[in-house]
């Protein structure tokens, strides 16, 4: 297979970057997408240009590293699925493919397809934990936690961190990340002590990072990789709001 | 360099909670004032970092990857195992601890083994109160499954998510520390060297991955937790940055390196489909709870796997190990499957693999708790392969996973550089020459929450060594050094680009040390690695600058030091002249084809010193006595 690449460049967070086209050549369609820019990145480092530089580590879809603008979607528009998991056999020889970064005022650009997602972990410093300390916690089994709040706590909790919500919202706001993580922990038991603690304290660092407004549009749930539920925003704006009444009587 | 293993007297199950109480306290209120410098952030790094932070200790914490939660370990999807017997079934911290040196195949200590089957029951306590969601049954008690070399089910996990779920506890546990200023974090940051100063470990050299800027930190102790080396084979389970040059240049600096040979193959991988693979796949050991390994009895037999009638199938796993039969631990399965395939029996493109059929599992199960137990892992394979699971068998064939070998440490996790702890796959300490599934987890989480916290506390109270200070003479050295060795990659300017050389190295390692390895085909590996070095640093290509985000740079960095790796591992794999877990020499075997290990001459731990440059290294034998168990053949008939 063949295609023309328009491809984000941005040599560093200074600079104000611009597409460039490559051509990608003798494709397999069994080649995931990011195996596809290493081929056009070994081309490029013969010819003793730079190669184009992006993220990825673990590339089977859990490290939540990678993070492409594909065709102007989030991860390249296959349902529940990363860049490092999407494959070429999904693309039509011969197409043009455009590929950017994050696009967030809290996520800049670094370089090329690279952003900075910090903000992520200043938003669950903030609150995205249980302050237990290491030793002195009662047996595993001492509080029984129901199977149905359990697995709902784990559908929030499979959140990867990528961004893609993010990246794919016209607002760039980060609620359904927050959300999964505050909904992981105000569902189980254990997490619950902390409640209004938590959600207050995220969402004040998710505005103070610069991250938009929600208005639920859903773009965040087609393109996440984990298929995160946009339940878990209502969920979350409900502790929210029982946190803002409590504090105020 | 004298090798002291420093393991406790007493009975056994006494040893752990004897020095605990032997050993020296610091001072709540001395904690503050030592520095601890964390390499690594995955579930062993994390979890020693935030819980030194919680005991008082300065913490600061590097990670290459762009966030602490990204590291390798959240990539483990099957579980981790505990002593908790909470399914009545038999299980006790006796029986882990038995079922993990026997499955190390009697290679590892005896002493820490126990030790972490002990302290296995209060990881899951640990994790379960920091928001875990692990499996739950309806009467909301935890569920548990089985992994291979086991015959009790006490495998906890999360969904296939199990490593994600850990990992996410322990980076939750270190924001929280991040958060009230306990630890400082250094995300996108490269550790390149450790500084010692007289005989002590006092610091470490980094690369900021976005500027470029190279920097020292002074800390009373280093610890690595950087994970393990499989990438020495290019291809590997592991994450594309996963490399060995922390623990590399710490054996440079004198830290001992045990048991490199000791790789672990995993039976369960998605075939390799072509040249231009990057990475492999797992396909997590559980599905080998209710699939089905076979290949056809006829060699070369093309037909489609539901053509192919019931009669004319070979269960090899089910007929050759009866009593945990498919089930049986990851080196054997392993080497079953080569077997078949290198009979002609191997099935898809190139005869390498073999089918994992779930079709009698959903026909017993149905095909929704099938579903609900694996799903997220047939969609995984459905991605890579296009292949819909649930109607036609899967094909997997065995791949580097993990290694069991690593910097050598005393009982402590300290190296044979004083000050210099190592945890988690970094180190070699539990595991032996082969790992159980679902060990792993357990053995990082052990090492970070509840040994490292203990046996740091009286390396500082015992050795009151000197502050140690960034503007002594051998930063300044160590950091010259690594400005002259990133200098040198970049002005090289070859025709070769960084991963050409890392995939040459690789076919190298997989062909002539991989599962089966022979004293020629070792002998041929030490031959061709030092010629590949020698092209490497004559004609590697690394493009770009060093003040700026360089991922060619990075990469050169860390294929140079597995090229020098490489040599050290194919060294320990020709000396040690027997066969036992993941090493497989082909000479020593029996008649059956079963692994002969040589108790008499090999039952002991090779720790290599470094000798310097153009010397070759030196081996110390570290004798592996066991008091408490048997020695006996490993047998899974």
């Amino acid at each position: 297979m063949n295609f023309t690449l328009r491809v984000w460049r941005q040599k560093d967070a200074n600079d104000t970057g611009a597409m460039v086209e490559y051509a990608a050549k003798d494709i397999i369609a069994d080649m995931s997408f990011l195996e596809m820019l290493d081929v056009v990145n070994e081309g490029l480092i013969a010819k003793g240009e730079e190669p184009i530089a992006f993220d990825s580590d673990c590339r089977e879809g859990i490290c939540g590293t990678c993070s492409l603008v594909i065709n102007g979607i989030a991860h390249g528009g296959q349902r529940g699925t990363t860049a490092c998991q999407l494959h070429m056999r999904h693309f039509e020889d011969g197409q043009t493919i455009t590929i950017e970064p994050w696009r967030a005022r809290a996520f800049p650009v670094l370089k090329d397809l690279v952003t900075d997602r910090g903000a992520f972990d200043r938003i669950v410093q903030a609150g995205g934990f249980i302050s237990v300390n290491t030793g002195g916690t009662p047996d595993a089994n001492a509080i029984p936690v129901g199977k149905v709040e359990s697995d709902k706590a784990m559908d929030a909790a499979a959140c990867i961190g990528c961004g893609a919500c993010v990246a794919a919202c016209k607002n760039a706001s980060a609620m359904l990340f927050v959300a999964a993580k505050v909904s992981h922990l105000n569902l189980l038991p254990q997490g619950k002590v902390e409640k209004d603690k938590r959600v207050t304290s995220m969402v004040t660092q998710m505005d103070a990072e610069g991250f938009g407004n929600c208005t639920v549009t859903g773009s965040c749930e087609a393109v996440c990789p984990k298929e995160i539920s946009l339940n878990f925003i209502a969920r979350m704006n409900r502790d929210y709001g029982v946190a803002l009444l409590k504090a105020s009587t | 360099m004298k090798l002291d293993a420093k393991i406790p007297p007493g009975p056994l199950a006494q040893k752990w909670e004897k020095h605990k109480f032997d050993m020296k306290l610091v001072n709540p209120a001395n904690k503050r004032k030592f520095d601890v410098i964390v390499v690594g952030s995955g579930l062993a790094g994390a979890s020693a970092a935030a819980t030194m932070a919680e005991l008082g200790y300065k913490v600061k914490c590097f990670c290459f990857q762009d966030s602490p939660r990204r590291a390798h370990s959240i990539a483990a999807q099957g579980g981790i195992n505990a002593a908790k017997n909470y399914q009545n079934d038999g299980d006790s911290v006796y029986r882990l601890f038995y079922d993990t040196i026997k499955g190390g195949d009697f290679r590892a200590r005896e002493a820490n083994v126990y030790r972490l089957a002990q302290v296995s029951v209060n990881i899951i306590d640990q994790c379960v109160a920091q928001g875990v969601p692990f499996a739950r049954e309806y009467g909301g008690l935890l569920t548990n499954r089985s992994f291979g070399g086991a015959q009790v089910s006490r495998t906890f996990y999360a969904r296939g998510q199990t490593g994600q779920q850990l990992l996410l506890g322990a980076y939750q546990a270190l924001s929280r520390q991040i958060g009230n200023g306990n630890v400082k974090m250094y995300p996108r940051t490269e550790m390149l060297d450790v500084v010692v100063i007289d005989g002590h470990a006092k610091g470490i050299i980094v690369r900021d991955l976005v500027t470029g800027e190279i920097s020292a930190h002074a800390g009373d102790a280093v610890v690595l937790a950087t994970g393990g080396y499989g990438n020495v084979f290019y291809l590997s389970t592991n994450a594309k940055g996963c490399n060995v040059t922390a623990t590399w240049r710490a054996y440079k600096k004198g830290a001992a390196f045990a048991n490199p040979c000791y790789t672990q193959i995993h039976p369960t991988c998605i075939p390799v489909s072509g040249e231009h693979q990057s990475k492999l796949t797992l396909m997590s050991e559980s599905l080998r709870n209710d699939g089905r390994v076979w290949v056809p009895k006829k060699k070369g037999d093309t037909r489609p796997p539901d053509q192919i009638p019931e009669e004319e199938r070979d269960y090899f796993l089910e007929r050759k190990y009866p009593s945990f039969g498919n089930l049986a631990p990851r080196d054997i399965s392993s080497r079953a499957a080569k077997e078949v395939c290198d009979e002609g029996r191997g099935v898809g493109p190139g005869g390498l693999g073999v089918y994992l059929d779930f079709k009698e599992a959903i026909k017993r199960l149905g095909l929704e708790t099938v579903k609900e137990r694996y799903a997220n892992l047939f969609d995984m394979y459905e991605k890579i392969t296009g292949e819909n699971a649930y109607e036609t068998p899967m094909r997997i064939y065995p791949a580097v996973h993990y290694t069991m070998g690593g910097t050598w440490v005393d009982y402590n996790l300290m190296s044979s550089v004083p000050g210099l702890f190592v945890l988690g796959e970094a180190n070699f300490s539990d595991h032996g020459a082969n790992r159980l599934g679902a060990s792993a987890l357990m053995q990082g989480l052990a090492d970070g929450y509840f040994i490292l916290p203990y046996t740091i506390g009286n390396y500082f109270a015992s050795e009151k060594q000197p502050k140690s200070d960034v503007n002594h003479p051998e930063f300044k050295l160590a950091l010259d050094n690594v400005k002259a060795l990133t200098k040198r990659l970049l002005s090289i300017n070859g025709k070769r680009t960084v991963s050409s050389f890392h995939r040459e190295l690789g076919k190298i390692m997989w062909e002539k040390c991989g599962m089966a390895r022979t004293a020629a085909s070792l002998k041929e590996a030490l031959t061709r690695i030092p010629e590949l070095r020698a092209e490497f640093w004559k004609n590697v290509k690394v493009t770009g600058e060093n003040a700026s985000l360089n991922q060619e740079l990075e990469a050169a960095g860390r294929v140079a030091d597995f090229l020098e790796f490489a040599e050290l591992l194919c060294l320990d794999a020709l000396t040690r002249e027997e066969s036992c877990g993941g090493h497989f020499r082909v000479e020593h075997q029996f008649p059956d084809g079963e692994a002969k290990r040589d108790d008499e001459h090999f039952a002991f731990v090779s720790a290599w010193e470094y000798q310097g440059p153009s010397k070759p290294p030196l081996l110390h034998k570290e004798p592996l006595v066991y008091e408490e168990v048997h020695m006996s053949t490993r047998s899974y008939k």
